[in-house]
């Protein structure tokens, strides 16, 4: 195969009307792994043995007239974090991986809607982390500028949209794991609202912010496997609906438009004069107490990091990275009454931005301060002033792992440093459909299918 | 706990343990739990409108004595 298709509906349209077969399709995407994966280092785990049987089920089932929808003979790939039954999930770690008997109801999802599970992705070591350079399998590097991070935690899965190395990725975001190299990347990642797909079998950084999602290269694409992903009966024939009318829009000031680089604030600029000329409603408002969002975020992350590392720590310290092996050593240390008093402040926060939200379709601002920072940096200048990378990457997303609301991070165009820039839409709790229906209608109108603002069709 | 003595023995214990890198970060996380208890009446702490009982008495006896 010379090209592959460009996006999963695309290559679910080929597959269906049997103009490609998910053999062919499977082998294409191992031929890109095995061409890039050595040094982009996207993957952990390749499943090329068990991706072609899947393929080749598919395949069968497909001839004989069992179309399960457009999941079906699709290669995606797995964050490993996510349990596959008798493979190791290593977390990216050199702590002994756990080797699962059984899958996580997420890949049970996948599979029942005839996905093919091509491998397991590269992340930050047990998640903990935005950069993806701590991990035991190589640092995930960006395709736009190998000497940079593509995000994190999710790199891997972000990387593999971004090469053709499969059209769909599952990732999980605790502070913005799967927004922040979304962003980082170039490709669409949802965050969907807290509890809608189970974290059962997926190894956990924070019990209360712990969320899992899909990511992909189109909204359209998100959504195909967002519902392949959810609990119940697949509703895999359904694509959003472009939301109808026009949109109204809140864009939270100032808290998130503090600390934005130059590029980032241009791009959104012309974001938001775009959706303004189409005839959407863009207007400022405040989130009440926003400034106290990383206070509150570390000390629930933090002790509830350390819970589940705490019996792996007394026997595996020496294994973890050191970076990643302090953050968690720190959560040891905060008390309960501090910890309640963040689960108590989570409360209130999450009726600010249900307030927030009151009367619009959505939020609307950046996803990432900052483009892609280099491999190993510590810290990154914005307006002259030294600010901790992990601090700044972290800064835009975690205040919706704390409320739980849905958000979604898309392509909104290139700097003039050659790195990719982010929307971000934030949606009312429960509103994960009618999120993606409006970032249905910003990416077509606004964002273009390359990626530009104002490359759209309306 | 009072930070001071909090940051003190934490401190203390992450030398004991051969963690002396985790003390910058113990002192990060000390000024961002400040933060967050400095907040408490802003998210509306339940007990940060609790009036003892002995203050209110003392309040109606005075308004009494006026």
């Amino acid at each position: 195969m010379t090209k592959l298709p460009g996006s999963l509906r695309e290559a679910a349209g080929l597959v269906e009307r049997r103009e490609i077969s998910p053999v062919e399709l499977t082998r294409a995407c191992l031929d890109r792994i095995a061409a890039g994966n050595g040094d982009l280092n996207a993957f952990i785990t390749v499943m090329e043995e068990r991706a072609l049987a899947l393929a080749a089920r598919a395949e069968r089932s497909i001839a004989a007239g069992k179309y399960r929808g457009p999941l079906h003979g699709i290669p995606i790939s797995l964050k490993d974090l996510v349990d596959v039954a008798g493979m190791p999930t290593t977390s990216a770690s050199r702590v002994p991986p756990r080797l699962p008997a059984h899958d996580a109801p997420v890949v049970t999802n996948l599979l029942r809607a005839g996905a093919v599970i091509i491998g397991k992705t590269n992340l930050h070591e047990f998640a903990f982390g935005t950069t993806s350079d701590e991990t035991a399998f190589g640092p995930v590097r960006n395709p736009h500028d190998r000497t940079r991070s593509a995000g994190g935690s999710s790199a891997g899965a972000a990387v593999a949209l971004l090469e053709g190395m499969c059209f769909g990725s599952v990732g999980t975001d605790t502070g913005g794991s799967i927004r922040i190299p979304a962003a980082a990347c170039g490709i669409t990642g949802l965050k969907p609202t807290l509890g809608e797909i189970s974290t059962d079998g997926v190894v956990p950084l924070s019990a209360t912010l712990d969320h899992i999602g899909p990511m992909a290269r189109t909204v359209e694409d998100t959504a195909l496997m967002f519902h392949a992903m959810l609990d119940g009966e697949p509703r895999l024939d359904r694509v959003p609906p472009e939301a109808a009318g026009p949109l109204w829009l809140g864009v939270p000031v100032p808290y998130f438009f503090d600390k934005l680089d130059d590029e980032t604030a241009r791009l959104f600029g012309e974001v938001r004069a775009a959706l303004e000329r189409a005839g959407h409603t863009l207007g400022d408002i405040p989130i009440a107490h926003a400034e106290r969002t990383a206070d509150v975020y570390l000390h629930i992350v933090l002790p509830e990091a350390a819970w589940y590392h705490g019996p792996l720590l007394e026997r595996y310290a020496d294994k973890y990275s050191p970076g990643v092996r302090l953050r968690l050593e720190m959560g040891r240390y905060i008390l309960a009454e501090d910890y309640l008093r963040a689960m108590h402040a989570r409360t209130v926060l999450r009726r600010a931005v249900d307030r927030a939200l009151e009367g619009l379709d959505a939020l609307c601002l950046p996803a990432l301060p900052i483009g892609a920072p280099p491999l190993g940096a510590a810290s990154v200048t914005i307006d002259g002033a030294s600010e901790p990378v992990r601090a700044v990457m972290l800064r835009l997303t975690q205040l919706f792992n704390i409320t739980g609301h849905p958000a979604i991070a898309m392509p909104c165009g290139t700097g003039r440093d050659g790195l990719p820039r982010a929307l971000q839409l934030v949606g009312h709790r429960g509103g994960t459909e009618r999120l993606l229906a409006v970032a249905a209608s910003v990416e077509r109108q606004i964002i273009g299918g390359d990626g530009s603002v104002g490359g759209g069709t309306g | 706990m009072d930070l001071t003595a909090w940051l003190a023995k934490a401190s203390t214990d992450a030398d004991a343990r051969g963690l002396p890198a985790l003390k910058p970060l113990l002192e990060t996380l000390a000024r961002s739990t400040q933060a967050l208890r400095d907040a408490d009446a802003e998210f509306s702490h339940p007990a940060a409108d609790h009036t003892p009982a002995d203050d209110a008495e003392r309040s109606d006896d005075d308004q009494a004595a006026r």
